[in-house]
């Protein structure tokens, strides 16, 4: 119990660290055009790595189960202009079947 | 002033729609998301229970951190019996992305150091791309509403999943909301060739080293893609 506390405290104190060392390095001077270039960019590049490598890893491994097929309908949809919340809930129905079909 | 600018980096606008601003436009842009918070933190509650973690540490771990990335990390190293060293450079992998976001969102936010520490505290992936507007700047307010109703979201799904409510996330699919709707920050977010590209390119970087590197280490190098933006100036949006 002792080191599951230890590992929460310190994980939190990472964290809060984490989120605030950028604000705090930062300064408040506008960011110059290019650097603001890079953040306009720094959007979608860590978003498509957060969107790929929670639906195509598995245990560290490179895969393509259920939720892939899930994305793909959700990327339809998208496309199609769906409202977001049909867009996720038919991810998660497709997911489902799937997985009800035997897929992983 | 570069085309890039009317563009804006902001997802939660369509193109010729106002952009939202203030608090109250952030809770109301959080809100699926919060519900989509709730389910995930249903699940920490179940897997941090399962684990043995007491649950006030459970709890204080949802009402610090709010990350979904960072709690299961830290159950999976808990649960692979792995020591406090092993856990922090995790947690400290997982977070190192929010060195360069928190250095963007920065410059918006007010005060002295203390405060903008402070405020930097609501900087979550989601609300830090919606409330990302032209020109580098972000919509201060707008980011605290959106996190905010995600942390409300994300705490009660731990208090549910730590009070034994069970779900199965798996059989239900709940493990593909998440990913649904990164997809539409990311369409949102990538109207334009250079944004796609850029989004493919940090995608497939970041699946190259899955099978190598730690987690946090492929999402990390994948965000260096957005370093092309120091070479392409004034390309039109």
């Amino acid at each position: 119990v002792s080191t599951a506390w230890a590992v929460v405290l310190a994980c939190s104190a990472v964290v809060l660290a984490s989120r605030a060392l950028g604000p705090v390095l930062s300064g408040t001077a506008d960011l110059p055009e290019t650097a603001a270039r890079v953040v306009a960019l720094l959007a979608p590049a860590l978003l498509a790595g957060l969107l790929a490598t929670s639906v195509f890893t598995a245990d560290g491994h490179v895969t393509a189960g259920a939720p892939a097929a899930g994305l793909a309908v959700a990327a339809l949809l998208v496309w199609r202009r769906a409202p977001l919340l049909v867009v996720v809930a038919s991810a998660a129905l497709v997911t489902a079947l799937l997985r009800q079909a035997g897929l992983s | 002033v570069s085309s890039d600018d009317d563009a804006g980096v902001g997802g939660a606008a369509s193109p010729g729609r106002p952009v939202p601003t203030g608090f109250l436009a952030g809770c109301r842009d959080g809100a699926p998301l919060a519900l989509v918070a709730a389910v995930v933190g249903t699940t920490f509650g179940i897997v941090a229970t399962a684990a043995g973690m007491p649950v006030a540490a459970a709890l204080l771990l949802s009402v610090l951190v709010y990350s979904a990335a960072v709690q299961f990390s830290v159950v999976a190293v808990l649960v692979a019996g792995g020591g406090l060293g092993a856990a922090v450079v995790a947690t400290a992998l997982v977070t190192a992305r929010m060195l360069p976001m928190g250095l963007a969102l920065g410059p918006s936010l007010h005060g002295g150091r203390l405060r903008r520490a402070v405020e930097g505290q609501a900087l979550i992936d989601p609300a830090w791309v919606m409330a990302a507007r032209p020109g580098g700047r972000f919509d201060r307010e707008y980011l605290f509403g959106n996190a905010a109703v995600q942390w409300v979201g994300w705490v009660s799904g731990s208090v549910a999943g730590l009070a034994g409510l069970h779900v199965d996330v798996r059989a239900l699919g709940l493990d593909a909301l998440f990913p649904a709707f990164f997809l539409t920050l990311v369409c949102g977010e990538a109207p334009d060739r250079l944004r796609l590209a850029v989004g493919l390119g940090a995608a497939a970087t970041a699946l190259l080293l899955v099978p190598v590197a730690p987690v946090g280490v492929p999402v990390l190098a994948g965000g260096l893609v957005a370093l092309v933006g120091l070479r392409a100036p004034g390309r039109p949006a």
